[in-house]
């Protein structure tokens, strides 16, 4: 979590933003590899439907997790399910899956898990204040843009895993690419949306 | 635009995602065929942000064989392959695009 807040608040100035405005996009939005992506687009100008798209699109993984948590949250009340819905994140939920998974009858799992979260929270804003810091004393002449990229081949090469996974994502990577000079820029969810059409019928052939 | 509004835009549909099975629980499931599309979505929206940024980082199409970034990028790539660490990845891929970068 901390080098991962450190690159958000880092590439937040290296993509124009303000300090303030870096912290508040993590207090706001707080789901690094989607602000990273956000920031990307918008240091190239991109459209605010792209820019909300891939925001959107990189985040639906949430969705798993809820899906996940849901059932050990089922039968709280509404507004403890709305805080920790907000609070969600991939660390919070690793961290809470695996001791939900070992202790299905544990009567605290609610405070666990939010125990977690707030440990995540805090670590986070903190972390993105420092690379804002940071991110302010580093002159342009050193490529700090070129650290968003990095962050997400780290990420993406583990999750390459089959042969459809890497037609899929080339695919995706090659239209995005020379789709930049579509109109709003769509060539980004139109790469994104024929790679998972490819990926998925490769994936239905090897069955 | 507002860029706070940007920020609030972004923060709407992720919240939605949180918040959907927690609070759906047991009221909706999801479909075999919707998993099996998600499962596509990190390598996809990934390569779909690194391509661009490695291939066109001065706003034209660069394929050639002299970009620094791209071989900046294939050390990394070799990094993020064995050590699978976030952090050693950024540091070699900056250090070597530096280093391409002074040399040539």
């Amino acid at each position: 979590v901390i080098p991962f807040a450190l690159i958000v608040g880092i590439s937040a100035v290296g993509s124009g933003l303000s300090s303030v405005e870096g912290i508040g996009m993590s207090l706001v939005v707080f789901a690094g590899a989607s602000q990273l992506a956000g920031l990307q687009l918008i240091a190239a100008s991109a459209s605010v439907v792209v820019i909300v798209f891939t925001v959107w699109v990189i985040n639906v993984r949430f969705m798993l997790y809820s899906a996940s948590l849901g059932v050990h949250f089922k039968d709280l009340p509404f507004p403890w399910k709305a805080g920790l819905a907000w609070l969600l994140t991939d660390q919070a939920y690793a961290v809470s899956i695996v001791e939900f998974e070992n202790n299905p009858d544990n009567p605290h799992k609610k405070w666990f898990y939010l125990g977690a979260c707030v440990v995540m929270w805090a670590v986070y804003i903190l972390g993105t204040a420092v690379g804002v810091l940071v991110g302010a004393q580093i002159p342009e002449s050193w490529s700090l843009d070129f650290a968003i990229p990095l962050t997400f081949i780290a990420l993406a090469i583990p999750a390459i895993k089959h042969r459809a996974d890497l037609v899929a994502g080339v695919l995706a990577g090659g239209i995005t690419t020379f789709g930049v000079g579509l109109p709003y820029n769509l060539g980004l969810p139109l790469g994104v949306l024929v790679g998972i059409g490819v990926g998925m019928l490769l994936e239905g052939n090897q069955k | 635009m507002n860029i706070w509004l940007l920020f609030v835009l972004m923060a709407i549909g992720t919240y939605a995602w949180r918040l959907s099975f927690i609070y759906l629980f047991g009221k909706i499931e999801l479909s075999e065929r919707a998993n099996r599309a998600l499962h596509f979505v990190p390598p996809t929206v990934m390569l779909s942000l690194i391509f661009p940024s490695i291939l066109r980082s001065q706003g034209t199409i660069d394929l050639s064989l002299d970009n620094p970034r791209f071989y900046a990028a294939l050390v990394a790539g070799v990094v993020a392959y064995y050590t699978k660490n976030v952090l050693l990845t950024i540091a070699v891929g900056m250090g070597a695009l530096f280093l391409i970068q002074g040399l040539f």
